[in-house]
């Protein structure tokens, strides 16, 4: 089998012939077929579902902590309940559900349809680190239901080990460093799979766009998250021994502490925003009918970002007595990440030129993803600029930038790859009509609620704040309005998307006229992915013979 | 190729494939392994710079001749494992059953030999903060010895991670000795020889960075 | 109500406007490109939008050319911001020779805050306008940070060592101050006012608070805890002579030489063999601080440590007070 590069078109839906082999979802069946399987597709829709609970759970904390600042005196919840919301909020939404999204959900599923292999080179350690991640997960769960902690996700010492501090810090951080090693095992199997996998004919310079993200991901997944592993073990030992390493009084130096867990937490961002580049670059070119311009620059900038993304930890210490010299030198590596990212969104927009555009709802998740990010990106220079970081960091125009990044950016970018595989997933297409109002809701309420979030931050108002000045009030309220509105609009795909899989119609093996591996075997695809090994003999996103001939 | 059935996992094309990517995958965990010991060395790093006198008063606390033999032994270990990997290749089933027992027996040896060497430390008042005699040091003062008492911490953590790893190496080669006993192993298919030799020679690297990191630099 | 609503944080310092400046300059290119990107997006999405099914649109694989305009532009428009940002970042790192100094030490969760001449606060700051006010900085638990929007200014507050930071009022006015840096239960409350007065009503405000001065309360530890029976002004004695000392450059016993700062006048307090001053034995015991006022084995509080830097940044020649002959000197102990 050849990619085809007659014109692939939307294939019309069609009834399954009894004699076709059977898809991965109905080859076996009953709970301990799914909690044993080893197929990556499979184990893609367990970590589907587990971090859509995550997702909830986080948002949940979320709602509570708009509802509270909502008015300027602590009045809903006590100062000690806030804190504890804002450090779950972080802890659920960065560690259960951001890290894990794009990668182990979209990457788990595709990674091995999008190379032309069976399944991922180590397919039982994908079982193990999906067992890993839920480990973690409880654990984590279990000491929020116990009580909690209050340190912020960040676990700055020498709060995060003052005995002062009675929350649960050591059950969280066994929970995080549990769910490191899933984290680099998943990472592990994407790098050994793209290295050594590729079908036949698949150069690496015939990978798909999201395959180079999610190699660039996985290299930070690799080697920023033991680093967060040993620091948060060092940490506890410092909580248990009741002596240690960021301690003054021993002669420790709790900064050192912050240049060790911004090592990883700051590549982490990029674990988070890379995979959605790499679904925005799938969806535009699908959705334009045209092949992507500049394929070397997008997939180079991944790269790029993964290795500038270990540079520069230091911008988060601006104001932490970081020496000067220091400061100067973390300010301009940070300038130097704005580069790869501008190039991606100038090559999404010059793809766009002269295409066929259709506007199905992952093309409008792409348009709210390059929007978003590109304000996301921006307000990011501001804080890289070393006389505005001093005022504005640890205020809300930090918070904001980093959820127009993450919520704007890395979510928007998972719900569109979610809608554009939906129906790979699950053989049905999901309801346009909602998908698109949803969307719509979801861009409206995201902006209310994180737009007077940047106003309030250069006015002064700081970040984990349970109460605060009066005269920030109206800002606030805005801003929890928009909280609202953003949770209904995150409940609305939950409701259709479930609906979907029963009452919807069938997807067929290529609805969008996408080109790409994936495509070519049915939907949901059978359990080895392809009835014979592809071939392949194009440059991705060849879209017609007119293409094939420039491209090829 | 021929190998004994099942030895190909039904998603690998060949056999060749197959040890790649094995291969591979350790090399990029030890990659990872690699930068979880450097978080906790650059920590060691930067303090030492800081306290360099105190962690030298120290490390001379330790057990230099004890830490030498157990240098030694682990050596010794992976010179038996590097030629359990060549048995492995020229297909001398006995022999390689007998160089992993031998790996194993070093390794035992090596944690014994660490146990002691705790021991004879919590005997000498070197566990911070629960068994630490601070009046050791009194002379250079209270902070002083507080530094010492930090110099532990890194050791007792820094020895401790290698511990837990001579532990999953000790799981991984008793996995070995059973399959390489049963003849699992052929000249064609040794690839967990391979793998788990590679894991077990890293610990013994790291073990070659912690020795003069902490007994031999006084300094 | 909405016209109470404030959007832009008054300016106050003289830092203030020049971080404005710059901020503008990034805001200006960032409405730009978010509008450009914005603009081109949906022009070309309505524009180019599928009218049939069976259109193929003509491939474009990317242009060098244009590839290097995106690279460059925003690489130089990147660069101007660094250049612009750092340099009034290295500004705010340099206090001016002639700043007020106040002393801060933060914990959970207050702020107190003491005058050269004595006067302490908590929770409020008064300073006068047109004056370099340079705060020294140090927490007695976990990592604090003071925080002035309308001047700008924000400077993390750590525990066992000293930062500093420095700001020049431009208006009379009541500003907030807040802690930034995440401090535990009540860190949203850990915040206050800082009031800048005319020059007239601050000398008034000093008098009228006008308490035992920083310097003086030092100098009755400095007896209290024998440093003068060493440190006795006489240049034979054992300790060198500390008059002077602060700003000056110190030989060092291992040939080196160290800067008499802040710093190292704490480090040679809590840790004398560090740094030994060439030409003297490292016979100094380490004074080691309370871990709470009521701390037996410890010397001396952060503050009161605060008190002894700010007495010997104060001694001018001659002003070593007289050895109390029947104190004995702290030995070393053995």
């Amino acid at each position: 089998m050849t990619t085809a590069i007659a014109e692939p078109r939307p294939s019309p839906p069609h009834h399954r012939p009894d004699d076709r082999v059977p898809d991965y979802i109905n080859v076996s069946y009953g709970v301990k077929s799914w909690l044993l399987t080893t197929d990556h597709k499979r184990i893609a829709l367990l970590y589907l579902i587990s971090i859509t609970l995550m997702f909830f759970i986080g948002g949940a904390f979320a709602v509570v902590i708009r509802l509270e600042l909502a008015t300027p005196k602590g009045d809903l919840v006590s100062a000690d309940t806030y804190n504890k919301l804002f450090t779950m909020h972080g802890i659920v939404m960065l560690f259960f559900f951001l890290i894990p999204s794009i990668p182990a959900v979209l990457g788990n599923f595709l990674v091995p349809l999008m190379v032309g292999a069976k399944d991922l080179a180590f397919p039982r350690l994908n079982l193990a680190s999906w067992y890993v991640y839920m480990t973690g997960a409880l654990f984590t769960l279990w000491a929020m239901l116990a009580g909690g902690v209050d340190t912020g996700w960040t676990f700055y010492t020498p709060l995060s080990t003052s005995p002062t501090t009675h929350t649960h810090v050591i059950p969280t951080a066994v929970g995080i460093l549990i769910l490191g090693f899933s984290s680099i095992l998943t990472g592990l199997n994407f790098v050994v799979t793209i290295h050594r996998m590729r079908a036949p004919g698949l150069t690496w310079m015939r990978l798909p766009l999201f395959i180079w993200s999610i190699y660039g991901t996985s290299l930070i997944m690799l080697l920023g998250t033991p680093v967060i592993t040993i620091t948060l073990v060092l940490v506890a030992v410092e909580r248990l021994w009741g002596i240690g390493f960021f301690d003054p009084r021993v002669g420790g130096d709790p900064v050192l502490f912050q240049h060790l867990f911004w090592f990883y937490s700051h590549p982490a961002v990029y674990i988070m925003i890379l995979p959605a580049m790499g679904v925005v670059s799938e969806l535009v070119t699908t959705f334009a009918r045209k092949t992507i311009f500049g394929y070397k620059f997008v997939a180079y900038s991944s790269m790029a970002i993964a290795v500038f993304g270990f540079l520069v930890w230091g911008h988060h210490m601006f104001v932490a007595d970081e020496s000067a010299y220091a400061a100067l030198v973390f300010s301009a590596l940070s300038f130097l990440v704005a580069i790869p990212s501008a190039i991606k969104v100038f090559n999404w927009t010059a793809t766009l030129y002269k295409g066929s555009i259709v506007f199905h709802t992952p093309m409008l998740y792409a348009f709210g993803f390059v929007g978003l990010f590109t304000i996301g990106g921006l307000t990011g220079l501001m804080l890289a600029t070393l006389a505005i970081d001093v005022h504005v960091t640890d205020t809300y125009f930090v918070v904001a930038h980093f959820h127009y990044i993450m919520v704007g950016g890395a979510i928007m970018g998972y719900l569109g790859g979610l809608h554009f595989w939906w129906p790979k997933m699950t053989g049905r297409m999901y309801p346009e009509f909602w998908a698109k109002i949803a969307a719509a809701i979801i861009f409206f309420g995201f902006n209310l609620t994180f737009f007077p979030q940047f106003l309030l931050g250069y006015l002064g108002m700081n970040r984990r704040y349970w109460e605060y000045a009066e005269e920030y009030q109206v800002l606030n309220v805005m801003s929890s309005a928009g909280a609202t509105i953003l949770g209904v609009g995150y409940l609305i795909p939950f409701v259709y998307l479930t609906w979907s899989l029963w009452r919807a119609k069938e997807a067929g093996p290529n609805p969008w006229g996408a080109t790409g591996l994936e495509w070519l075997t049915p939907s949901p695809p059978p359990q080895d992915n392809f009835p014979e090994t592809p071939v392949v003999t194009m440059p991705p996103y060849v879209y017609s013979r007119k293409e094939a001939e420039v491209v090829g | 190729m021929s190998a004994r059935p099942g030895a190909l996992a039904h998603h690998f094309d060949s056999l060749e494939q197959q040890h790649e990517a094995a291969t591979l995958g350790m090399w990029v965990f030890l990659a990872s392994e690699i930068l979880f010991f450097g978080g906790v060395l650059t920590a060691y790093a930067v303090y030492r710079s800081l306290h360099g006198d105190a962690f030298a008063a120290g490390s001379k606390e330790l057990f230099t001749t004890v830490g030498a033999i157990n240098t030694a032994v682990l050596l010794s270990s992976s010179l038996t494992m590097a030629l359990a990997v060549y048995f492995a290749h020229t297909g001398r089933r006995d022999w390689l059953t007998l160089c992993v027992g031998l790996t194993m027996l070093f390794g035992v040896a090596f944690l014994a030999v660490k146990g002691t060497e705790y021991y004879r430390e919590y005997r000498e008042s070197l566990i911070p903060r629960y068994a630490f005699d601070l009046d050791k040091w009194k002379d250079e003062g209270a902070a002083f010895g507080h530094r010492v008492e930090m110099f532990f911490l890194f050791y007792f953590v820094l020895t401790g991670l290698h511990a837990v790893h001579m532990f999953v190496g000790m799981g991984l080669l008793t996995y070995l000795f059973v399959r390489s006993r049963r003849g699992d192993f052929l000249p064609e298919y040794y690839t967990p020889v391979e793998v788990i030799g590679l894991y077990w020679h890293f610990v013994d690297i790291v073990w070659i960075f912690l020795f003069p990191l902490l007994y031999l630099i006084r300094h | 109500m909405f016209a109470d609503v404030p959007l832009f944080p008054e300016q106050a310092s003289t830092i203030a406007p020049r971080v404005d400046a710059v901020f503008f300059y990034v805001l200006g290119v960032t409405i730009f490109f978010t509008t450009l990107i914005a603009f081109l997006v949906l022009y070309f999405a309505v524009k180019y939008r599928r009218r049939s099914e069976e259109e193929f649109p003509v491939p474009n694989v990317g242009s060098m050319k244009l590839e290097f305009v995106w690279l460059i532009v925003p690489f130089v428009l990147a660069a101007i911001m660094f250049v612009w940002g750092a340099s009034i970042y290295i500004a705010m790192a340099r206090p001016p020779d002639d700043a007020l100094e106040v002393y801060v030490v933060g914990r959970q969760w207050m702020w107190k805050l003491q005058h050269p001449g004595g006067q302490r606060e908590i929770n409020e700051l008064h300073i006068p306008v047109g004056q370099p006010v340079k705060l020294l900085m140090t927490s007695e638990d976990v990592i604090h940070d003071f925080y002035v929007p309308a001047f700008r200014t924000k400077a993390d507050v750590l525990p066992g060592r000293y930062t500093h930071t420095w700001f020049e009022a431009t208006k009379p006015g009541r500003y907030h101050l807040f802690c930034a840096e995440y401090c535990g239960t009540e860190h949203s409350r850990m915040g206050g006012w800082v009031h800048v007065l005319s020059q007239d009503d601050y000398r008034r405000w000093l008098e009228e608070n006008a308490d035992r001065s920083m310097a003086l309360l030092g100098r009755n530890l400095f007896s209290k805890l024998q440093c003068v029976t060493c440190h006795s002004g006489n240049a034979e004695a054992r300790a060198p002579v500390l008059e002077g000392l602060h700003g000056r450059t110190v030989p060092l016993r291992d040939g080196k030489s160290v800067f008499a700062d802040d710093n190292y006048i704490r480090e040679s307090i809590l840790k004398p063999d560090a740094k030994v001053v060439a030409g003297y034995e490292p016979i100094m015991p380490p004074f080691v601080l309370k871990r709470s006022a009521d701390d037996t084995e410890g010397n001396l509080t952060e503050e009161e440590l605060m008190q002894v830097i700010a007495y010997i940044k104060s001694l001018r020649p001659g002003e070593t007070p007289p050895r109390v002959e029947e104190s004995i000197p702290p030995e070393k102990k053995k």
